[in-house]
């Protein structure tokens, strides 16, 4: 049990996925202007990103492994990937028609977070099983969600500032999120590996 | 008749005298850390002044703004104390004139100057210094048993002296604890000179050097005692609920009295720009960084927690207001959170 909690707290904060190992920085810049919007991209990415995670290693296992095809992965992935995000699409399209219109373009978008193919690929080579997995796929969700909401909060705080003209929009951004890099590192050596 | 506008009665407060006042409330802070350990910090305030005063003109004055305006107000005096109370007092010049930089360009100015800064700029700095350069970062210090003279420390910070000192490092209470606690009991490290019982000297009355500071600052209303109680209990509680054992763990008064606890609950958590600002934001905000400081501190790499938790916590001030906001007088509570209805 101890052993998952600390995955989880490694990936949420030791290693977050955007602000240590730099992936999904595109979403990260691009979905932080408002606060609702990276809610809602936030809450989409966690659902796709926990599920694909586990898809992708099901697949691994027990098809590409097996059939010696394992050269195929990366490929197979961003299949995997593709599907899940248009299976969520319509599945909450029918399902659920106010969450649909909460998450709305972000849906789509998912399928180009490089975090989601990180995800996937990474559990390979880390060899977790299924259930470290599924907890390495929802805790890479959770860091990305809870970097990119606080950042969104403060951009809207800093969209309004009187910054010099050079630097206005997403340089300010990228700076104020090399000081949110630097201050994750004070996280550094809470959880080994 | 003379007619003017409201408001008619308006606070002695502005914001120079505000600044003005945190510095008065520092020097006794300020002296016991030169008295106690080195003149290097007397050394490091002048250098970090300097640079600070200069690159914030330099600054303004590109961007066309009124210089002496903005410099008199303090707040780049304010930052370059902070950053010499943070510093290893015999560090190299270079290194503190490059801080003061740092946080004046980074923390600061890029983000539209004083009022608008996300970041708390000394903290930017410090955070910054100690990721790149961690060698002079930690092997710069002065020892509480030798403080460095005023000459001695020159000599050091200018590389002058001809025997070459590469560098000190002094044991700080809450590392060597750390460090030690597995081999030996409780008992047998607190009788040490670093330790002195649970005072360690010259540690503990820096400490509460700085809370008779923080004290008089919340008696002259420049601060709210929100951020600094929330703070100091997050810690103690935090303290006593995993280092009961002291055998295991550092205990809670060397906690409180040791590092830069004090200065990081009086002087750099409760910074107005960048803390949380509604009265309920600010006991989340200070609960946090108390919270962080002990979970860095027990099982992060960092001795000394406080830069980085209160880096943290300033990426999450935003958001705590957000959904902190009070209600107006005369209506409902305020919306929280997302609504699809809208």
């Amino acid at each position: 049990m101890s052993e998952y909690i600390l995955l989880l707290i490694g990936t949420v904060l030791v290693n977050n996925f955007v602000l240590v190992q730099f992936l999904g920085l595109c979403p990260f810049m691009g979905v932080s202007n408002k606060l609702e919007t990276a809610i809602g991209m936030s809450a989409a990415t966690t659902f796709v990103l926990t599920l694909s995670s586990v898809a992708s290693y099901v697949v691994y296992t027990f098809l590409l492994l097996p059939l010696g095809l394992t050269y195929l992965k990366t490929i197979s992935f961003i299949l995997v990937i593709a599907f899940m995000v248009q299976f969520t699409e319509m599945m909450v399209r029918k399902t659920s028609p106010l969450l649909y219109r909460v998450l709305g373009i972000f849906l789509p978008l998912i399928t180009t977070n490089c975090a989601v193919l990180g995800v996937a690929l990474l559990n390979i080579s880390r060899q977790n099983t299924l259930m470290e997995s599924f907890l390495y796929g929802f805790g890479a969700a959770a860091g990305f969600s809870l970097v990119l909401i606080l950042f969104a909060a403060m951009r809207e705080r800093i969209n309004l500032a009187d910054v010099p003209k050079p630097f206005q929009g997403a340089a300010i951004g990228l700076i104020s999120a090399g000081i949110m890099s630097l201050a994750f590192m004070g996280f550094s050596g809470l959880v080994a590996g | 008749m003379l007619s003017k506008t409201s408001p008619h009665i308006t606070g002695s407060n502005s914001v120079g005298k505000v600044m003005v006042t945190l510095l008065l409330t520092m020097i006794p802070g300020f002296a016991c850390l030169v008295y106690f350990f080195s003149w290097g910090y007397l050394v490091n305030l002048i250098l970090a002044s300097a640079t600070a005063l200069a690159v914030e003109a330099a600054i303004l004055k590109t961007r066309k703004r009124p210089v002496l305006f903005f410099l008199k107000d303090s707040s780049a005096l304010v930052t370059a104390a902070l950053l010499a109370c943070a510093l290893p007092p015999l560090a190299p010049w270079w290194l503190t004139v490059t801080g003061a930089a740092i946080a004046v360009i980074f923390g600061k100015q890029l983000f539209g100057g004083l009022g608008q800064n996300p970041f708390n700029p000394a903290m930017v700095a410090y955070a910054l210094l100690l990721v790149s350069l961690p060698v002079f970062m930690t092997t710069r210090w002065a020892n509480v048993d030798q403080p460095s003279s005023l000459l001695e420390s020159l000599q050091i910070i200018f590389n002058l002296s001809a025997s070459g000192i590469d560098g000190i490092t002094g044991a700080t209470p809450l590392d060597s604890y750390k460090q030690n606690i597995a081999r030996l009991t409780s008992a047998d490290l607190l009788v040490a000179p670093l330790f002195n019982g649970q005072w360690p000297i010259g540690w503990a009355q820096v400490n509460i050097a700085f809370l008779i500071g923080g004290l008089v600052m919340l008696w002259r209303r420049i601060i709210t005692w929100h951020i600094p109680v929330s703070l100091l209990a997050t810690l103690a509680v935090m303290a006593l609920l995993f280092s009961h054992d002291a055998d295991a763990k550092v205990p809670v008064l060397i906690h409180l009295l040791s590092g830069s606890t004090m200065l990081a609950a009086f002087f750099i958590a409760t910074d107005p720009v960048s803390a949380a600002t509604s009265n309920k934001g600010k006991l989340y905000y200070g609960a946090g960084i108390g919270l962080l400081i002990y979970l860095i501190r027990t099982w992060g790499n960092y001795p000394d927690a406080t830069a980085f938790a209160v880096l943290l916590m300033n990426f999450a001030a935003p958001l705590i207001d957000h959904y902190t906001r009070p209600r107006v007088y005369g209506h409902t509570n305020a919306v929280k959170g997302y609504k699809s209805d809208d």
